[in-house]
């Protein structure tokens, strides 16, 4: 049986288009903080994680190396893992596996991402993610698969582009009040309709942003939580799978691995009905879309429905019923990738224990989840947390 | 402490466009000495040279009985090998597409790409291929495209074919079935 561990404190930095730190001052800022906010030392520190995405942002190979030592690593056990835009999520799954196992009493788990680095423009690094032969010579881009999907999901459900501009509209506020923001702002589904549309049917503002940041928790086993903190949020359930690489022979109108990966986290959790029993969710939200999909697929929504449920105010972070990306997420907050899942988890830290300030959801919500996605559209990572 | 941003001070600084144009930033710039040349393999190999004389390829998987495209030599869900070849048609249905203003570097282009999935005839339901469909003519090309619209793959001449997914030029839609879909 696995030992119960908890999140006991979390740090960021603020996400921006270009930073002026290095990927390394980066990851210490954010490290520091998270440390900082459980009044630990590194000395306390039994083993680090990292999460990081692409070699390629950097131009540097090995880049878990390159960012040890802002990740506090050095003569410790540590750890590099990587599924693509899944990765700021599974990167704590990992952390809990070594606390959990006994291995550990405390793990520092740390995801970072600085894009601006390469030039002309990060989408480059992209480019290599399509299969050498059978695709690249076609000369695609990342955002056709966004938008083969989204046209996909539209289609099997009828789903028209005026329902998922809420998304847009939704996180862009509420990462007004997110110190740490990079592209907060007032809009109207009417412009981020009239944006310019960039590959059909994604428009600009149905896009996260280019972004440098870093996110980083401590992780701790039960009988060390409860000496450090007396609000320990508690790892309930964990979960991720992955699905064929093969994604033009699967349907892309509903994502069954993000469902595999919840139905797993849910289980370990003891969640029988998610949509009573997770009181706000930080689902991956990189395109507009990508927050329907994946609620439906987090069985948070019927198949089909989320956009419905979003339109009639239930994922608002006021009044709703289910507060979605209440951080603002990554169409508000930013998305520097590996970096902007773990941002999710600290979201759930600072709600569950009442300190998201101006973002703080009402009702005193006592679980929450964050989800991410990533490698080929095909991998989805799960973490259900909560204060019991 | 309600907010626990409240006593932090922030990392994290946006350099301003100008401080990066007038050169107050130090950058140092390299590229990777890295270029590739990748092996087909057996099954695309063979998918290609099937290409190259104008036909595509699939292979009939015998444990789940899925007739695949594009073709491998193993099967990833049972797990086995495949050794049966079909030659599958050259036209299919589209079953999801876009129309792409932008280059991966965010350059506009004024004739948009039409990437699509395309369900290749004779294969199993659902097997598709990433390929390009060719431009409808008007402003708004997504209006006259469905999911479900017929196309036929168009070849490059025979001599100029070389092996590649691009010897087929594009796919083009099918006259009469451009409103078939769902």
């Amino acid at each position: 049986m696995a030992r119960r561990v908890a999140v006991i404190g979390a740090g960021m930095t603020r996400f921006v288009r270009r930073a002026k730190e290095t990927s390394r001052e980066l990851a210490f800022g954010a490290s520091r903080m998270a440390l900082d906010s459980c009044g630990l030392s590194l000395n306390d520190i039994d083993c680090v994680v990292h999460g990081t995405a692409p070699d390629a942002f950097d131009g540097f190979h090995m880049k878990g190396e390159y960012l040890s030592d802002g990740s506090g690593a050095f003569r410790k056990p540590y750890l590099r893992c990587y599924v693509g835009g899944g990765t700021g999520v599974f990167a704590p799954i990992q952390g809990w596996m070594h606390v959990a196992s006994g291995l550990f009493d405390t793990c520092l788990v740390v995801c970072e991402e600085k894009m601006s680095s390469c030039q002309p423009h990060p989408q480059g690094a992209f480019n290599s993610i399509f299969d050498h032969t059978t695709e690249r010579p076609l000369g695609p881009n990342l955002l056709w698969i966004f938008a083969l999907e989204m046209n996909r999901y539209m289609n099997a459900y009828g789903i028209s582009q005026r329902d998922i501009a809420g998304v847009s509209v939704k996180n862009k506020k509420n990462a007004l009040d997110h110190p740490a923001a990079q592209v907060a702002k007032e809009t109207t589904v009417e412009e981020v309709l009239a944006s310019e549309v960039l590959a059909w049917p994604v428009h600009r503002l149905m896009v996260s942003p280019v972004s440098d940041g870093a996110a980083a928790v401590i992780l701790a086993g039960e009988e060390k939580a409860r000496r450090l903190t007396d609000r320990p949020v508690w790892i309930q359930g964990v979960g991720w799978d992955l699905d064929t690489s093969y994604w033009t022979n699967r349907d892309l109108a509903y994502p069954q691995y993000v469902e595999n990966a919840a139905r797993r986290a849910y289980r370990m959790a003891g969640v029988r009905e998610p949509r009573k029993e997770i009181h706000l969710a930080e689902p991956y939200d990189p395109f507009a879309y990508k927050e329907l999909h994946h609620l439906e697929g987090l069985l948070l929504s019927e198949k089909g429905k989320a956009p419905e449920d979003l339109a009639r105010g239930r994922f608002d972070r006021e009044k709703g019923e289910l507060p979605t990306c209440p951080s603002g997420g990554l169409m508000g907050v930013g998305n520097p990738i590996a970096a902007a899942g773990l941002m999710k988890i600290c979201e759930l830290f600072w709600q569950l224990r009442g300190e998201a300030g101006k973002r703080q959801v009402p009702g005193k919500p006592e679980r929450g989840l964050a989800q991410a996605w990533g490698d080929l559209m095909q991998v989805g990572t799960v973490v259900v947390m909560g204060i019991k | 402490m309600t907010e626990v941003a409240q006593n932090v001070k922030w990392i994290g600084e946006n350099w301003k466009k100008e401080e990066v144009l007038h050169g107050k930033v130090f950058t140092f710039s390299d590229r990777p000495q890295a270029r590739y040349a990748w092996d087909t393999g057996e099954a695309i190999g063979r998918y290609l040279a099937g290409f190259k004389q104008g036909k595509i390829l699939g292979v009939r998987c015998r444990g789940c009985q899925r007739i695949m495209v594009p073709p491998r030599i193993f099967c990833e869900l049972c797990f086995r090998d495949i050794s049966e070849w079909v030659t599958l048609k050259e036209t299919g249905r589209i079953r999801t597409f876009s129309v792409c203003y932008v280059t991966w570097d965010m350059k506009r282009i004024r004739k948009p790409q039409i990437p699509a999935v395309i369900e290749i005839d004779g294969a199993s339901e659902g097997m598709g291929i990433l390929h390009l469909v060719e431009a409808p003519r008007g402003d708004k090309p997504w209006e006259r495209l469905r999911a479900g619209t017929r196309v036929q793959a168009v070849w490059k001449p025979k001599g100029l074919r070389r092996g590649a997914v691009t010897d087929i030029r594009f796919w083009r839609v099918l006259t009469g079935n451009a409103n078939a879909g769902h």
